[in-house]
């Protein structure tokens, strides 16, 4: 398989001469037509309208009102809206702002959980698109994430100490747990030429059933006195400190995932070593004339890949569910993380951009099946429709009759 | 390190008589596997006999259940592994490859060897074993063989997992709207043809990463299948979620020889279609003008081209084919193992299935045994649960995944995909 999901970055060169007749208007409009934000716009556009064929299609109120469509048009129409906003206005209160609140704290708290949420998405897509920037698919977010919040868990219930040595060193731990894991795939990669879409499957497995036996032995992780596969709640100290005061759960992990977003394009832009992540990433035989150390590159990268993915699980374990770990600790964001990395180009700001919107589906999702009963899973459909519309810009153009992109 | 540490790509310049460079690796991973089964059984030693059934009640001619002491079978197994290892490293020494009969030998008898010791006390019933292992196997190999068809015409095809799905969720509403098992599974062809139309159209008509497409297809799968799910099937289960079971059918004759019979041919109808499937696929894809051109395109289409073979058109042609069936195995979901669609009820097995293409590199045959060995992992993890064994289970449970790194790293190695395998195709 050849991996290079930056899906080939338009290039943002100006257009040929204009001719006198060209207005200045006409230039700008063709600036805008024919950039990629617009067809980002659209794509979500597109997206939501499909998401909203989905919802009408299955809506009780509407296939009723639809029956007698001819005689009574105005009873299907009003029955569609109420479907739609119903389900958009729920989306939108329940991720950014609530504006059936009494008060402003109240009514922002929605824009604190997108942001909650919105951390371990970006760590792990910055994991996943680092792998991919080097050329390799890493599958093996859950696994990773897995021994991350089994390791940061056990520091965080056993060691006592106090908080400024506690909760850095199992945040360590837990990255360190989950590069090691990852970096196994890499060395296995570079020492055997094993799969890597295959070593971080199976990974994923073995990690799962590793936390697992931690979780039901007494002596390892497990909750003393209890037969249920789960450990004791996080000690006081370990836990990630709340960021806006009590009143909203957002903790210092989305911080530590912006600090990874800065620390990873500095990485990748403007360090010796992202340099050969993206050589080895463009073409490995040239990097490997250039006397670039393919193997070691591939190890390194998915060392610090995995230590990425294991920040998600250390956020998490010690941040959003502090009462204890517990083998679905991982939530799927291991997999979301793909279609993070994805959205954003493998590119350290885009991913940061798609966390965020993924995060804000993830809890705008969650308040519209509570408020309007409709299935959270259609937050995965406008989700991967997005990215699918977003890779594809020629179709977007085609859809809505944009001019193409000059040739270069 | 990486450059020095793959001596398959490094040319000898120095002997150049002797072209073949041969790895260490195979060696080191049966001496790892000698010396764990060895630690094992040294560690905890296991007292009593293991029984090995060989029949089932309804068997014609009935084989004996064998017993034999488990700890002494562990020993011998250790010993002739032992032997295995060293002619491995003879022929190592002799700069000769390790055949793949001595592979296959010392995994069959060190697979004797690991039930004997961890089933002591017990009965494995070997056919419900194998049995099992081929019907849990069966979305695995349909899945395997579409993706392999698809890479072979050089589309890479992650979406074998919403495949499976969708054609999961299409054999359970049409079996069940028609009343008709066989209809569900051609609706589950259809479906997954129609996942492969989507990943054509953006991979080879828009020029999406193949990769892209793929893994978002799969979400999309899941979101949609679930979302209909919630809303609809679940109020209208009755209706639209009780489809018609495909019952096993015993083959007459066939079904009657002892130990293959009842492994073999008392299996659901499902199961006779995927012999036909690996047949068909195997040698149409290496034996048919349409198969060579299939290869050609994957491996160099500008070449193809250039000799008149429509790129964009076969392409196109063959991912509906390798959709249609990698949609069949999902057929076995809902007709075969739960008479009833649930929400993301493949479990990734998708993904297992990519594995096993990559795993048989990239030949229908040898993807079909990985897929199978897939399936023998998984149910072997079933019956050693239920049997009870010195370790804990969960290591049990991991053992599969375990092995498979091991197989992949040790045995595999650098598997070379088709070379366009990946690559949008622009004429011009």
């Amino acid at each position: 398989m050849t991996l290079t999901p930056q899906a080939s970055p338009a290039p943002e060169q100006e257009e040929a001469p204009r001719t006198p007749a060209d207005g200045q208007w006409h230039h700008v409009m063709r600036t805008v037509t024919s950039g990629n934000a617009l067809v980002g716009v659209l794509a979500v556009v597109l997206a939501v309208l499909v998401g909203s064929i989905l919802i009408l299609a299955t809506d009780a109120q509407v296939r009723e009102t639809a029956g007698f469509l001819t005689a009574r048009p105005g009873d299907f129409l009003a029955a569609s809206r109420d479907a739609i906003g119903g389900a958009y206005g729920a989306l939108f209160r329940g991720s950014i702002y609530n504006t059936r609140a009494a008060d402003f704290q109240t009514g922002i708290r929605p824009l604190t959980e997108t942001l909650k949420f919105a951390g371990p998405l970006i760590a792990a897509g910055l994991g996943v698109g680092l792998a991919f920037r080097t050329g390799m698919f890493n599958i093996g977010g859950r696994g990773q994430m897995l021994l991350a919040g089994g390791a940061a868990g056990w520091v965080g219930i056993n060691l006592d100490a106090p908080r400024l040595v506690q909760l850095p060193v199992a945040v360590l731990a837990g990255m360190l747990a989950a590069a090691l894991w990852a970096g196994l795939a890499g060395v296995l990669k570079a020492r055997t030429g094993a799969h890597e879409v295959i070593v971080t499957i199976m990974l994923n497995y073995v990690a799962f059933y590793l936390l697992f036996y931690a979780l039901s032995s007494q002596s390892i992780l497990q909750a003393p006195g209890t037969v249920n596969p789960k450990s004791l709640p996080m000690d006081q100290n370990a836990v990630l400190p709340k960021v806006l005061g009590d009143r909203f759960n957002l903790h210092a992990g989305f911080l530590l995932a912006l600090v990874a977003v800065a620390a990873v394009w500095w990485l990748l832009n403007r360090s010796a070593l992202g340099y050969r992540f993206r050589a080895v990433g463009e073409n490995p035989h040239a990097a490997r004339t250039a006397g670039i150390d393919v193997g070691r590159t591939y190890v390194v990268a998915m060392l610090i890949a995995g230590g990425l993915v294991g920040l998600a699980g250390v956020n998490q374990v010690l941040g959003t569910v502090p009462s204890g770990v517990s083998t679905d600790l991982d939530a799927g964001i291991g997999f979301d993380a793909i279609t993070v990395a994805l959205l954003g180009r493998s590119n350290p700001l885009g991913i940061l951009g798609a966390g965020l919107l993924f995060g804000a589906f993830k809890a705008g999702g969650f308040a519209m099946q509570a408020s309007e009963g409709i299935p959270v899973d259609i937050v995965l459909v406008i989700q991967s429709l997005i990215v699918l519309f977003i890779a594809a810009p020629p179709l977007v153009r085609a859809l809505f009759r944009l001019p193409t992109q000059e040739a270069k | 390190m990486s450059q020095t540490v793959t001596p398959a790509s490094v040319p000898e310049a120095a002997e150049p008589v002797r072209i073949a460079v041969v790895s260490a690796k195979t060696t080191v991973v049966l001496a790892v596997l000698t010396l764990a089964l060895a630690a094992a059984v040294g560690l905890a030693a296991q007292s009593g006999d293991t029984s090995f059934r060989l029949a089932v009640p309804t068997d014609v001619v009935r084989l004996p259940t064998v017993s034999v002491p488990s700890t002494a079978t562990a020993w011998i197994v250790v010993v002739l592994m032992a032997v295995a290892t060293a002619e491995s490293l003879r022929r190592y020494l002799a700069r000769r490859p390790t055949p793949l009969w001595l592979v296959a030998l010392f995994a069959v008898v060190g697979l004797v060897g690991f039930l004997a010791w961890a089933a002591a006390g017990g009965t494995i019933p070997v056919i419900g074993l194998l049995a099992g292992s081929l019907l849990l196997a069966v979305p695995l190999v349909f899945g395997a063989l579409g993706g392999v068809l698809g890479e072979r015409v050089g589309v890479v095809n992650i979406a074998i997992d919403g495949q499976l799905l969708l054609g999961a969720f299409a054999a359970a509403v049409v079996a069940s709207l028609t009343g008709s098992a066989w209809v569900g599974v051609v609706a589950a062809m259809a479906a997954g043809a129609l996942v492969a139309l989507v990943l054509g159209v953006f991979a080879i008509r828009y020029f999406v990463d193949q990769v892209i497409v793929g893994v978002v297809l799969n979400v999309l799968i899941v979101g949609v299948t679930s979302f209909l799910f919630s809303q609809v099937l679940t109020e209208n289960t009755e209706s639209l979620n009780t489809p018609p079971r495909l019952s096993a059918v015993a083959v007459p004759l066939l079904g009657d020889i002892p130990v293959v019979g009842p492994i073999l041919f008392r299996q659901s109808p499902l199961v006779y279609l995927l012999y036909m499937t690996v047949a068909v696929v195997t040698y149409a894809l290496y034996r048919t003008k349409w198969g060579l051109r299939v290869r050609a395109v994957g491996e160099h289409p500008k070449a193809a081209d250039t000799v008149g073979i429509d790129v964009i058109r076969t392409r196109f042609t063959t991912i509906l084919i390798a959709g249609a069936v990698a949609g069949a195995g999902g057929a076995f979901y809902t007709l075969v193992s739960v008479p009833a669609f649930n929400r993301e009820m493949t479990g990734g097995a998708g993904y297992i299935a990519l594995a096993a293409v990559i795993f048989g590199k990239w030949d229908p045959i040898r993807s079909t045994l990985a897929a199978l060995l897939f399936g023998f992992a998984s149910n072997l993890q079933g019956v050693l649960s239920v049997l009870g064994s010195p370790v804990p289970s969960q290591f049990m449970l991991m053992l599969p995944y375990v092995v498979t790194i091991f197989a992949v790293a040790g045995l595999v190695g650098r598997s070379r995909p088709p070379a366009a395998a990946g690559l949008p195709y622009r004429k011009g």
